[in-house]
């Protein structure tokens, strides 16, 4: 018997969505104890389909058809105040972004102290030491001072650790986790994935997992279903699924997935240096002000040095709050550095102003990790495309003209010229800013996160097109990113990262494979999914 | 906080002395001297009459010197002498400042308190009639002039139907003292407090509506459902707490205009604050008092900010401390 049963289950998107049903003809059982894992690229439906059992579908989306049946009894059936009561106490829930997902007003005690609250448990002084014992089952360092912070002063880590105490606060039956580590750094993922498999083992609670990262579901999941455009296209048990995919749509999506193992030999590069760093130096303070205050400062990049030579990729790695953005921004003049020098074509950009520095800023080009607020809502793509251009004297017809073929050159129809971001997909909003960094005719692209908000089949395809770009063009690329993977796909060489200092530099296949530091050890051992990834290897 | 604080009034201080210099100018800078005024009014206009009123007043001092005099005095609060009303100003004002106290205060709490309700009921029906209704209440008042709605407030419920007096800040000559003094104030009170409070009220029951619409959609939000919380409870601490931050910084911008309004509020219900005091130095183009007025409502709009401030680092924990 199992614990939650969905039979025929049909979400309803409102009029004059891209489709009728969010979801349909979903059928699944969860067992005690079990963790399920529902994988599936945006827009599949799996997080619309999670919601939906905890009766938190968005305004206008309804579920329309079957039955979810939780207990005996079926929850589409029940009114609000029935689904109240089974919120926070035998269902619950976390989230992806915890920053956002808890009130940035409220003490997490508080937060925490609420659940009892809503369904009417304990009194004021046990809800706050029930608090301190969540905090302290989910491995929260310092649980007496964590339980009077607001959640701005707490990591990612500890704020997703918050979720779970919360969500488990009443020791429910299930546990939905919409995505809860995607916005996590590596190693704080992993410890987010074992806490969740050690309640689950201690509590026999069972566990939907939402998540588009197949090594996650590798690491976790009893059992898997993959959603394609609101359908379920396969489902079974996590090694079935895996490593004996029938779908089509599973196997493309296993493919797509970057590997650790498959990266490409290094192309024998003809050592000429493009741009070279010396000792570049960054440290943010902020002022407290007041004549008596103290002043907090964060060392964001110190002492950086490394020289990429022409048509190289350099992966620069780390956690966040490494300080490999910071690197990215200075390198740009985003913001000033306060020492070092940034040379290319034997010019110092690091201490350029004015005309100089507008016309060195050409050479070298960002492409940003967010293709939704990184392009300007209010523009058309020709406008987008045109205006670096423009500032630098190109006639506006012939602006025209080459932004049509950068349109092409990335893979776009160019008729997208006169249509607006907001009309495009993730993928396609990516290779517009590509298109973008590319106007100037740059020879040094330094790239973001570029593909971190992307999806796996739509980041392979990136992925592919900037290293096409780069052997077509002979650009040197600065990619930035916190996934290795991502990194040993496109990288030749790989700069790691830690507290803005760079602890370990080499080619790409030493780096991930024979490391000279604990902490790239650590930051592989943290990858998900690499046992699969072996298993994977050997099937093939 | 105290340092906060402290780091505040003295830039304060250094605004206030910007803002003596620079009316001091402007209103220098004007053509014609209160002397000519004088002159012309007391029919004597000969050269000899005027140059002696100049002297009296120290007008044929060199600007700057006149500068100097005017702020070693706005320093210890001694703001001139009008010769209109044979008063130093400083003395006018301090007669006159709690009357306008009394109205902005209330008017100010009344609009906030109203438009706060009015923009929470309105986002929780939001679309339904009653969120129409309401919105459209709202927006009348602001949109038709401050003076009219004073005049027709003193028509309908002062002269036709005479439940409230129409001017007029006391029953002169009544003699009441103690409660009834209270009371005779406050009826005395609501018509002018109420004009001036309809009008900033729809500000902030647009601005907490939306504000309200925008913060429901957020992800907090959607964790306090998931925690089984009751509507009404998430509305209240989850919802406005974080709608009402926006509101917040509105209120002090606000709370400088609203002793805007108070000039025209005080002049239809003839109410003794300084906006009337205003009104009539500029109408007897009486320097002093209008450089005095600006001093003190100057003064009061950075005391408003600086508590504004104060309340939004009360409020919301993100906020670091910074003058």
């Amino acid at each position: 018997m199992s614990l939650l049963s969905i039979r025929d289950l049909a979400i309803a998107l409102p009029g004059g969505a891209d489709r009728r049903y969010a979801a349909k003809d979903i059928n699944f059982d969860l067992a005690a104890g079990e963790i399920l894992c529902i994988v599936g690229e945006s827009g599949s439906g799996k997080s619309m389909s999670a919601n939906a059992v905890m009766g938190l579908l968005p305004e206008g989306v309804n579920a329309v058809g079957g039955t979810i049946t939780f207990d005996g009894q079926d929850i589409l059936g029940l009114s609000e105040q029935q689904m109240m009561a089974l919120r926070g106490r035998r269902i619950s829930m976390i989230f992806q972004e915890p920053l956002s997902a808890l009130n940035p007003l409220m003490r997490v005690g508080a937060q925490i102290a609420e659940v009892f609250e809503a369904h009417g448990e304990l009194v004021g002084s046990e809800r706050r030491a029930r608090a301190l014992t969540l905090l302290k089952e989910v491995g929260i360092p310092d649980p007496e001072s964590a339980i009077r912070a607001y959640p701005f002063q707490l990591s990612g880590g500890q704020r997703q650790r918050v979720m779970i105490a919360m969500a488990l606060a009443l020791e429910p039956e299930i546990l939905i986790a919409d995505e809860p580590t995607t916005a996590l750094d590596v190693t704080t993922q992993a410890q987010i994935l074992e806490l969740i498999e050690d309640l689950r083992r201690s509590r026999g609670m069972a566990v939907i997992f939402i998540t588009h990262d197949f090594g996650v579901v590798a690491d976790i999941a009893d059992r898997v279903i993959v959603m394609q455009t609101g359908t379920i296209v396969e489902t079974g048990t996590a090694d079935e699924v895996l490593l004996k995919p029938q779908h089509p749509y599973t196997r493309a999506l296993i493919d797509a997935i970057p590997r650790l193992t498959r990266h490409d030999e290094v192309a024998p590069i003809d050592r000429k240096t493009v741009l070279t760093v010396e000792g570049l130096n960054k440290t943010f303070s902020t002022s407290s002000g007041t004549f008596f205050g103290k002043r907090r400062v964060v060392k964001a990049v110190q002492d950086v040095s490394f020289e990429l030579y022409s048509g190289e990729t350099i992966g620069i790695v780390g956690e966040s709050g490494s300080g490999k953005s910071t690197v990215g921004r200075c390198l740009v003049r985003l913001i000033n550095p306060d020492t070092g020098r940034v040379m290319v074509d034997g010019a110092d950009i690091a201490h350029m102003s004015g005309a100089d520095l507008r016309d060195q800023r050409r050479k070298m080009q960002m492409i940003f990790q967010d293709p939704f607020s990184s392009l300007n809502p209010r523009a058309r793509v020709s406008r987008i495309l045109t205006e670096g251009l423009i500032a630098h004297n190109v006639p506006i017809a012939d602006a025209m003209v080459k932004a049509r073929a950068l349109l092409e050159m990335v893979g776009l129809d160019p008729s997208a010229m006169g249509r607006f971001p907001h009309e495009f997909s993730g993928g396609q909003r990516q290779r517009i800013g590509i298109a973008r960094a590319l106007a100037l005719d740059p020879s040094i692209i330094i790239a973001d996160e570029a593909v971190s908000a992307l999806d796996v089949s739509i980041q392979a395809q990136v992925l592919d097109l900037l290293a096409d770009l780069k052997t077509r063009l002979n650009l040197s690329m600065l990619f930035i990113t916190h996934d290795l993977r991502v990194a040993a796909r496109i990288c030749d060489r790989i700069i790691v990262m830690q507290k803005g200092r760079i602890v370990e530099v080499g080619p790409t296949g030493k780096v991930l494979h024979d490391p000279d530091t604990a902490y790239t050890r650590s930051l592989l051992d943290a990858i998900p999914g690499q046992d699969y990834e072996r298993a994977l290897a050997k099937a093939e | 906080m105290i340092p906060f604080i402290l780091g505040r009034l003295v830039k304060a201080g250094f605004i206030l002395l910007a803002i003596l210099v620079f009316n001091f100018l402007l209103i220098h800078a004007a053509p014609g001297d209160p002397a000519a005024v004088m002159a012309g009014e007391a029919g004597a206009a000969d050269a000899k009459f005027l140059a002696d009123l100049r002297e009296r007043f120290g007008l044929d001092q060199p600007l700057y010197i006149q500068l100097w005099t005017y702020l070693k005095g706005a320093v210890q609060l001694d703001l001139g002498f009008s010769y209109r009303q044979q008063m130093p100003v400083s003395e006018l004002i301090a007669s006159r400042l709690p009357a306008t106290l009394l109205l902005t205060g209330v008017a100010f709490v009344l609009s906030l308190v109203l438009g706060v309700t009015a923009g929470v009921a309105a986002s929780a029906r939001q679309g339904s009639w009653g969120d129409t209704i309401i919105s459209m209440l709202a927006l009348l008042f602001y949109a038709t002039p401050l003076f009219w709605v004073a005049l027709m407030a003193s028509l309908v419920f002062s002269v036709w139907l005479g439940w409230l007096p129409g001017f007029g800040y006391e029953t002169i000559g009544a003699g009441y003292t103690g409660i009834e003094h209270v009371l005779d104030v406050a009826k005395h009170l609501v018509l002018p407090a109420t004009t001036l409070g309809l009008f900033f009220m729809a500000i902030y029951m647009r601005m907490t509506r939306a504000s309200m619409l925008e913060v429901s959609r957020l992800d907090f939000v959607k964790t306090a459902r998931a925690k089984g919380l009751k509507r009404s409870v998430i509305q209240r601490r989850h919802i406005l707490r974080n709608a009402l931050l926006p509101v917040i910084t509105l209120a002090g911008l606000q709370a400088g205009q609203i002793f805007g309004g108070a000039i025209l509020t005080e002049t239809v219900f003839a109410w003794p604050g300084i906006g009337r005091l205003m009104f009539e130095a500029i109408n007897q183009r009486d320097y002093a008092v209008i450089l005095g007025v600006f001093y003190i409502s100057g003064a009061m709009v950075l005391l408003f900010n600086l508590i504004t401030d104060v309340i939004y680092v009360i409020v919301d924990p993100r906020i670091r401390l910074t003058a």
